[in-house]
C-alpha cells in the first residue's frame, strides 16, 4: 500500500444527467483514482475517458426518455489491485444484443457510436446489466502493466 | 475547462486551432465551426489538436462527420496531433486510417 492510499475506500456522485457535468465527473474519477492502486497515469486517462462514455451514455438515455430532472449515479471502489466503477442509470435500459459488436459508421448528426468500443478497450473489463429500470455499467481498471 | 477555438488562414489551409476539452457538452460548438468553415468555401482545413486536454467519442464523430462534408465539398480535413493519449483514442476506432496526421502546423502547411 502506498503513502496516502485509500485503497478500500469508496465513493460515490450523483449528478444530473446533463452533459456540462461531465467534466467534473472525470476531474473527480481522475482525483480518486490518484489513490487507488498504482496506475501509470495515461491509464487514470483511459478510465476518466471510459467513465465519461458510460455517464454520456446515460445522459443520452434519460434524454431519449425525456427525462429531464433525471440523475446518473456513479461509484468508485478502490481494491488493492483495481479500481471498479459503477455507472448507473434508471433510464429504461437498452438491448444488450442490439450493441454492435464491430465499429459502427459514425452518423453524421448522432456521433456517439464509438463509445462503446471505446470503453471496452481502454478497460480491463466491461460489464452491462440491466437493472430494474435502467443500465448499470462496470468498468474495471487493474493495476500493474497497461495494455 | 471549456472548449477553445481559434481560426487562423495560412496559405491555402485554413487552422483550426482547439484547446481545453472536447466531450458532449462542447462538441457541438466544435461541429458549428467546422461545418461553418466548410461552407464558406474553405478546402483545406488543419485542425490542431496539440492543446486539447481531453477528446471523447463524439468529438471523434464531429472530426469524421466534418471530414465526410469537407470531401463531399472537395476538401480535406486533416490533423495535428502528438498526444498520446488522443492518438491512442483515435487508433482504437480506427480513424488513424480516415485521417492524416501532422506532428506540426507548419507540417501541415507546407503538405497543401
Amino acid at each position: 500500500m502506498t503513502s496516502g492510499s485509500a485503497v478500500g475506500g469508496s465513493v460515490r456522485l450523483e449528478f444530473p444527467a446533463r452533459p456540462e457535468y461531465l467534466a467534473l465527473v472525470r476531474v473527480v474519477v481522475g482525483r480518486v483514482a490518484g489513490h487507488g492502486p498504482p496506475l501509470d497515469p495515461l491509464r487514470i486517462n483511459d478510465l476518466c475517458l471510459a467513465v465519461s462514455e458510460a455517464c454520456a451514455n446515460a445522459i443520452d438515455a434519460y434524454a431519449d426518455e425525456g427525462d429531464v430532472g433525471a440523475r446518473v449515479d456513479v461509484q468508485l471502489a478502490l481494491g488493492r489491485r483495481q479500481i471498479t466503477v459503477d455507472v448507473n442509470d434508471r433510464a429504461g435500459g437498452f438491448e444488450i444484443g442490439a450493441v454492435r459488436p464491430s465499429l459502427p459508421e459514425p452518423h453524421p448528426h448522432r456521433e456517439r457510436g464509438l463509445g462503446l468500443p471505446l470503453m471496452r478497450t481502454l478497460t480491463d473489463e466491461m460489464v452491462v446489466t440491466p437493472t430494474d429500470g435502467g443500465t448499470s455499467v462496470r468498468l474495471v481498471m487493474r493495476g500493474g502493466a497497461g495494455r | 475547462m471549456d472548449l477553445g477555438l481559434k481560426v487562423t488562414k495560412r496559405d491555402r489551409s485554413v487552422v483550426v486551432t482547439v484547446s481545453g476539452e472536447v466531450d458532449v457538452a462542447t462538441a457541438p460548438r466544435l461541429r458549428s465551426q467546422l461545418v461553418s468553415l466548410v461552407s464558406d468555401g474553405e478546402r483545406r482545413i488543419i485542425c490542431d489538436l496539440e492543446a486539447v486536454d481531453f477528446l471523447d467519442s463524439t468529438g471523434l464523430g464531429v472530426l469524421v462527420g466534418a471530414l465526410k462534408r469537407a470531401r463531399t465539398h472537395g476538401g480535406e480535413l486533416v490533423m495535428v496531433c502528438t498526444q498520446r493519449r488522443l492518438l491512442k483514442v483515435f487508433e482504437i476506432t480506427g480513424l488513424t486510417r480516415v485521417f492524416e496526421f501532422y506532428d506540426t502546423v507548419d507540417e501541415a502547411v507546407a503538405a497543401a
